[in-house]
């Protein structure tokens, strides 16, 4: 049991540093919402998993992966916003993610949630490499995202190509969501792309402050949810959810305390 | 006629189609090195195009040559700097330039550099704003400049502190300057030729004559294309 806790809180750890470091961009895309609808795309491949007796986890990131790719490619083609394609696809994959679980309520529970029972040493081992690369690849591409949110033009005058980029980006989510679903499930995930950086941006003035803090406060929420999850017994997604919304209205009562109004 | 060498940029026949409609028709003109041309013209009559064809952004037929290994800087119209949580610091840095580089293009645009720096972007004035994207342009060095409306949102005192600025800046690192101006005013004071373009170009000529009602009639009357054989600026 200890050593199921121990290796969740590095998997937690790892994870939320990861996404909130990832979503601190989103945010500021405006695309909080394709981070979370997202990671609903996994579904089926979990599905996958669990029916032919392979890890539930490759089968959702390998479906993470392609529909990644699938979106960035049809909004290069179509010109439609990422929201759109992420939404389209996201319900589509939910529909097929639920019929192929069939009757098995529990996996299906499982997926949708989290567990920590299914989290070991291998799992603990591959966050931490995920998260340690997810951060230095999304450090790498940074620079050019943040050009390209000021001036997509100006980004590009300068050689920065950022229709590559932002494939980058949206693989190093998927790849965060993937190795993310074992603690907070396909339903929840999303929450860490998004609230830590909510919570960060209303109290940052300058871009290290916001993904120092964003990267910190998504850390946190995991491994506070976690310990409570062991405690109490229960599904560690939801208490890491709860763990993040505390975070956020504190940073809201600190920005009100300061006689600031909360800028999102 | 000036030597091939004197010329920073050459444009020859340059066609632009966007969405099936003719954006720039057949535009022929250069620019020497260490002036400042104004690009003018009515809404809508292709000048922030043919700024994006400059600098190979959109899709054109014909020939944009710039001369040898120019190092062009560019300040479109439009950012969005006060969306992003960015110190004017980390704005400059996004330019990969060392920390002097950054003190000598914020003194130079006349904001102190250890006070401006840690300010977020998103609490700058507009006439600092402005200050701190003339500095963003020159903090590299750039050869030339092309500077898409220099004080758009800016107050009318501060358009004329922020031009003079501009002026002396591109003269004393000679930066050959390419503007867009909706102000004659501000053309003829500030610039040595003006470029008209209305989807063609409808005058080419020194920035003195702008005021002239003949040349204004030119710019935004019904839009006639013109042959200016020798348009070298």
């Amino acid at each position: 049991m200890l050593d199921t806790v121990v290796y969740g809180l590095i998997v937690g750890a790892s994870v939320g540093l990861a996404a909130g470091y990832l979503g601190s961009i989103m945010v500021l895309e405006k695309m909080a919402l394709v981070g979370d609808a997202l990671s609903h795309v996994a579904l089926p491949g979990l599905a996958l998993g669990v029916l032919y007796n392979f890890n539930p986890l490759i089968g959702g990131f390998l479906f993470l992966f392609v529909s990644a790719v699938l979106i960035w490619h049809l909004g290069r083609v179509t010109r439609l916003s990422f929201e759109t394609l992420v939404g389209a696809a996201f319900t589509l994959a939910l529909a097929i993610g639920i019929l192929l679980f069939g009757d098995n309520l529990d996996a299906l529970e499982t997926a949708l949630f989290g567990e920590l029972g299914q989290v070991g040493l291998l799992s603990a081992v591959a966050a931490v490499l995920v998260s340690i690369t997810v951060i230095l690849l999304t450090r790498l591409i940074y620079r050019g995202i943040v050009l390209g949110l000021i001036s997509e033009e100006l980004a590009v005058s300068r050689g920065i190509n950022v229709g590559r980029i932002n494939l980058l980006y949206l693989l190093l989510v998927s790849l965060t969501v993937a190795v993310g679903i074992q603690i907070t499930g396909t339903l929840l995930v999303g929450f860490l792309v998004v609230t830590p950086a909510a919570a960060a941006r209303t109290i940052s003035s300058n871009l290290s402050k916001y993904l120092t803090l964003s990267a910190a406060f998504g850390a946190i929420s995991a491994i506070s949810g976690i310990l409570m999850s062991s405690y109490f017994s229960i599904l560690p997604g939801p208490l890491v959810v709860v763990s993040g919304v505390v975070i956020f209205a504190a940073v809201l009562v600190v920005r009100w305390r300061k006689g600031r109004p909360a800028q999102l | 006629m000036a030597a091939q060498s004197d010329f920073i940029l050459k444009v020859s026949n340059l066609n632009i189609d966007l969405s099936n409609q003719k954006i720039i028709e057949n535009l022929s003109f250069g620019v020497k090195r260490g002036t400042t041309l104004a690009i003018v013209g009515p809404n809508g009559a292709g000048k922030t195009t043919l700024f994006r064809a400059l600098l190979n952004l959109v899709p054109y037929k014909g020939k944009v040559e710039w001369n040898g290994k120019v190092k062009v800087g560019y300040v479109p119209q439009v950012l969005s700097v006060r969306d992003v949580p960015i110190s004017v610091k980390e704005f400059l840095a996004l330019k990969s330039t060392s920390e002097s580089d950054i003190n000598n293009a914020l003194a130079s645009v006349g904001l102190e550099p250890d006070v401006i720096k840690v300010k977020s972007m998103s609490v700058l004035s507009g006439g600092q704003l402005r200050r701190v994207l003339i500095a963003w342009a020159i903090v590299d060095k750039p050869d030339v400049l092309l500077f898409d409306e220099p004080t758009s949102g800016v107050d009318l005192d501060s358009e004329e502190a922020i031009y003079g600025m501009l002026r002396t800046l591109t003269a004393k690192n000679k930066i050959t300057l390419l503007l867009i101006s909706h102000d004659l005013h501000i053309v003829r004071e500030y610039s040595d030729y003006a470029l008209a373009v209305n989807r063609c170009i409808v005058f080419f000529g020194e920035s003195k004559d702008v005021m002239n009602p003949e040349t204004q009639k030119l710019i935004y009357g019904e839009p006639i294309c013109r042959e200016y054989g020798e348009a070298y600026a």
